[in-house]
């Protein structure tokens, strides 16, 4: 009885054959950017908060995205709140769009738009710092 | 099989028409809207940096907007989202890591968030109209 495949784990077996089949890369994947934008959005309203008292708007805006720091830690935020949120509207997706079509293509949609869009933050955080 | 024939017209669960939402439950469905809405504010943030990336005309522009009554008000409620998202996310970071399942102790935590939210909102907005 004993075939050469039963040479696998017990755990290697199982994967995969839950109801869900996949699915810890995504959970895994938002747990950690919810954990990194801890941070990155405290520092984000940090930032806002010091641009609404400070000067100029635009000249205001334009030293603050200047510093090194700051740029950088925009082009963190964009990347990891848009990938966070595009994985967080799939989850919503899946439990209230019950046809599979129109829930496919609102999740493909979604992250197009999201990547789209942090690309074009990023960019623009970009030419704000080394002049456009 | 007694009364096989006969049909059932029992409440489906959940049967949200007539179930009081528990508080845990409210604050459960708020992270989601929250979650929406500060996706669409991701959107506002790009137009933003966008406006900045074009030049002091439309970064102008683009403030005139964001500090009219109607954009501080939309600014409001995405500083009320962002905050209720931050604070009930941690509280679900720490589920995750199979900590405070006790009725007690979501009870309790249902009050930290919404005094978290309410003390950082006051927070920032008295912080940065000073």
């Amino acid at each position: 009885m004993l075939a050469a495949n039963n040479l696998r784990s017990p755990l290697g077996r199982a994967r995969g054959l839950g109801s869900a089949k996949e699915g810890l890369h995504h959970w895994w994947a938002q747990r950690l950017t919810a954990l990194a934008l801890v941070p990155l959005a405290v520092w984000f309203v940090a930032g806002i908060v010091h641009l609404a008292t400070g000067g100029e708007p635009y000249e205001a805006f334009m030293a603050w995205i200047a510093n090194p720091c700051n740029a950088t830690l925009m082009i963190l935020f964009l990347g990891v709140a848009f990938h966070h949120a595009q994985l967080g509207m799939q989850v919503v997706y899946e439990d209230y769009i019950s046809c599979q079509s129109w829930r496919t293509a609102a999740i493909v949609l979604t992250k197009f738009a999201a990547y789209g869009f942090a690309a074009l933050g990023i960019v623009s955080t970009l030419i704000c710092c080394f002049g456009g | 099989m007694v009364n096989a024939a006969k049909p059932t017209s029992r409440p489906l669960s959940p049967h949200l028409q007539v179930y009081r939402l528990p508080l845990a439950a409210v604050l459960s469905i708020t992270h989601r809207i929250t979650g929406m809405g500060l996706s669409l504010g991701l959107l506002l943030l790009t137009w933003w940096l966008t406006s900045a990336a074009y030049g002091p005309d439309t970064y102008d522009m683009a403030l005139g907007y964001i500090a009219s009554p109607l954009g501080m008000l939309v600014l409001l409620g995405f500083s009320v989202a962002l905050f209720f998202h931050l604070c009930n996310g941690i509280r679900h970071l720490f589920w995750d890591a199979g900590r405070n399942f006790e009725i007690s102790q979501t009870k309790r935590g249902n009050i930290y968030v919404i005094i978290g939210t309410i003390v950082l909102t006051a927070a920032a907005w008295l912080l940065a109209l000073a």
